[in-house]
């Protein structure tokens, strides 16, 4: 789950790291008393949780209030990587003297976390990466040990910091340490500055909360950005369900992430066009029936793929919620069946019993036969 | 990490619903469940096996080689802890959603005390024949069925199709090992595949694998220099960039983790990738001559 930026910053505060002076505004005339409320020059900063802001117009210096409210006024409303921006960030504009790149992140390679600094910062870490990669300094962490000043002060060492350099082994081990206590899977400060008077500020922050972690941040979760979500995909949150809507007209029930994706995969490989992403492998296996409702819900659905091969999730188990949901609704599109694994012999009694129908002996054969019914629903290009 | 059917096997959450019904399943197919672990049921027996206070206890009273956890999201660490502090060597993680940083601390202590750990968000392992850990379906008979052909997969539903079509091939399986869906796993596919590369048992090597992370890419890396071969199929090259699949691992971020990514690093390294998983059996015959 990622944050905005007004969200984000909090966190850097209770670790001790400074960060600008300044208020979320969510209109013009807000923005503006706010910037008449700091009475120094601001800067107004569009709120989504995205990256390159600055780019699409979503970060703008103003001299004064009034400046203020026409750069709000500019922002509000524009889409910035496909989020509305329905809020600005209004703080104080810093006299910079340096400005520098600092994370913490999940590092999969090492199985742990990783600390990273540059002491040039502003531009995206591909660009420091990329022209600079002997000044991009990288830390793993042993979890167990944490991160101290003496690693802060290691991995610094030779970049020429200056005075600036025992501050910044602070405000790296307290960006660490802000990691660690919020489940973070990203924590960056991009530019961390270096103010004329000596003082270091984080001038932006970018937080993404590990998705695994919410179920113990529950409050600090409430703080975060959704994802942007359709009509049916909100419902199958509400309901437990990973849906993802697709713009196809063949609707997918699969279990298990591997498999779900695997039966879009090959549908789209031998020419049909899946209408959904939607596993309920797991612990949500029981929930074959409202998972079905969801699938038949989407208008563009003209025939449906039940594709099991049942792991944990009994097949058995699934196709009864399925067959209670097609009984229930009766729709009138053709339905084929491909079902294996854990429960298939009472799965295919079953569907043999309750729908007269028997499951096609591989996935490929269904899969072929939902394109053809597909196509002749005359769904498919 | 193989599964040979000798290993003495602790269940971590023994009593609960999923424990109670997949240790059924273990047994019933030879594995040897010895113990269980569940604090308020100590002195207990469940599933015809004694239960334990903890991985502690029931390593000083009835000893253990493995340790499979059926344990809640946020009781993952510490049944872990127990398990690697009570010298368990081989621990196999079942759960889905554990935080990544419990993750991160349970493989830090792992490496410390020289355990091996498989998962966790993985179904498990099987040697067909032999024994199953975890919710495999090993004992389908169209499934799994003895061999010489080694599975890695980050999914079960998907590996278990992989299965299924390498039977109706007229394969069998030497070993299956889930590594699990979570972007940080104890055992990678390139440790699995350097396992299958060194098992007598193994004459080839099918890598289920997806997008998201660097996995695959790290397994080519290995395959290189393989005289076995190896068969990939790569789910999520109809995926939308920038979603989480179902799997917390399975997401494509920028340029990273792409399906043309894997499959081109695979391809290069002489895997074939497969563009369905019923051309698993195809290939494998080709590359098996």
């Amino acid at each position: 789950m990622n944050f905005e930026e007004h969200a984000a910053k909090p966190l850097l505060q209770a670790a001790g790291i400074a960060v600008p002076r300044g208020r979320r505004a969510r209109s013009a005339g807000e923005a503006e008393a706010v910037a008449a409320a700091l009475g120094v020059p601001v800067v107004v900063k569009a709120q989504v949780p995205a990256g390159k802001r600055g780019k699409a117009g979503g970060i703008r210096a103003a001299d004064d209030p009034r400046a203020a409210h026409d750069a709000a006024s500019a922002m509000l409303g524009m889409e910035i990587a496909g989020h509305r921006v329905a809020s600005v960030l209004v703080e104080e504009r810093a006299e910079i003297a340096a400005e520098y790149y600092a994370a913490v992140l999940n590092d999969a390679a090492s199985k742990g976390p990783l600390v990273m600094f540059a002491p040039e910062g502003g531009m995206d870490v591909e660009e420091i990466a990329a022209s600079m990669p002997h000044r991009l300094r990288r830390a793993r962490v042993d979890i167990l040990r944490g991160f101290d000043l003496e690693a802060a002060r290691t991995m610094l060492g030779g970049l020429g910091l200056g005075d600036a350099e025992g501050p910044i082994a602070e405000a790296l081990v307290a960006l660490y340490r802000a990691w660690r206590e919020n489940d973070a899977e990203l924590l960056e400060v991009n530019p961390l500055a270096r103010l004329a008077d000596g003082r270091l500020v984080a001038l932006d922050c970018k937080f993404t909360l590990d998705d695994s972690g919410v179920q113990r941040r529950q409050e600090l979760a409430r703080a975060g950005s959704p994802e942007p979500l359709t009509a049916l995909e909100a419902r199958g949150q509400a309901l437990g369900l990973r849906y993802i809507e697709l713009d196809g007209d063949i609707g997918v029930l699969a279990n298990g992430a591997g498999l779900t994706m695997t039966t879009m995969d090959v549908i789209a490989h031998l020419g049909g066009r899946p209408a959904n992403f939607l596993e309920i492998g797991g612990a949500a296996y029981t929930k074959a029936r409202p998972a079905l409702e969801l699938v038949l819900d989407n208008p563009r659905v003209s025939c449906l793929l039940v594709n099991f091969c049942g792991a944990f999730a009994r097949t058995d188990v699934m196709i009864e919620g399925m067959l209670d949901a097609w009984e229930a609704l009766e729709p009138s599109i053709p339905v084929f069946f491909s079902v294996h694994g854990t429960g298939s012999a009472e799965a295919r009694a079953m569907l043999h019993a309750r729908l007269g129908v028997r499951p096609y002996g591989t996935m490929d054969e269904a899969i072929v036969a939902a394109i053809a019914a597909a196509r002749d629903a005359g769904g498919a290009p | 990490m193989i599964v040979r059917g000798e290993e003495r096997v602790l269940v971590q959450g023994i009593t609960g619903r999923q424990g109670t019904y997949w240790t059924g399943r273990m047994q019933a197919y030879g594995t040897r469940v010895v113990a269980g672990v569940n604090p308020k049921k100590a002195g207990t027996r469940h599933c015809s096996v004694p239960v334990h206070a903890s991985a502690g206890e029931a390593m000083r009273e009835t000893g253990f080689d493995l340790a499979v956890q059926f344990i809640p999201p946020l009781g993952v660490r510490a049944a872990a802890q127990d398990a690697i502090e009570a010298g368990c060597r081989r621990l196999v993680i079942l759960t889905e959603h554990v935080p990544v940083q419990d993750v991160m601390e349970v493989l830090a202590m792992a490496r410390a005390n020289g355990a091996a750990v498989v998962g966790p968000n993985t179904a498990g392992l099987v040697t067909p024949g032999a024994c199953f850990v975890g919710f495999m379906p090993a004992s389908e008979a169209d499934v799994f069925r003895p061999g010489r052909v080694g599975v890695i997969s980050r999914s079960g539903s998907l590996g278990s199709l992989i299965c299924l079509n390498l039977v109706q091939a007229g394969f069998g399986q030497s070993a299956f090992i889930g590594i699990g869906g979570d972007p940080i796993v104890g055992t990678t596919s390139r440790d699995a595949l350097e396992q299958l590369d060194a098992d007598e048992g193994t004459d080839a090597v099918v890598i289920v694998g997806e997008i998201g992370g660097a996995m695959e890419e790290d397994a080519a890396e290995y395959a290189q220099g393989m005289r076995k071969p190896v068969v990939a199929f790569i789910a999520g090259s109809a995926s939308p960039a920038g979603k989480k699949m179902g799997h917390a691992g399975a997401i494509v971020m920028g340029d990273r983790g792409t399906y043309a990514s894997k499959r081109a690093a695979l391809e290069a390294a002489g895997v074939t990738v497969l563009d369905t998983p019923s051309g698993v059996g195809p290939a494998l015959r080709a590359a098996l001559g």
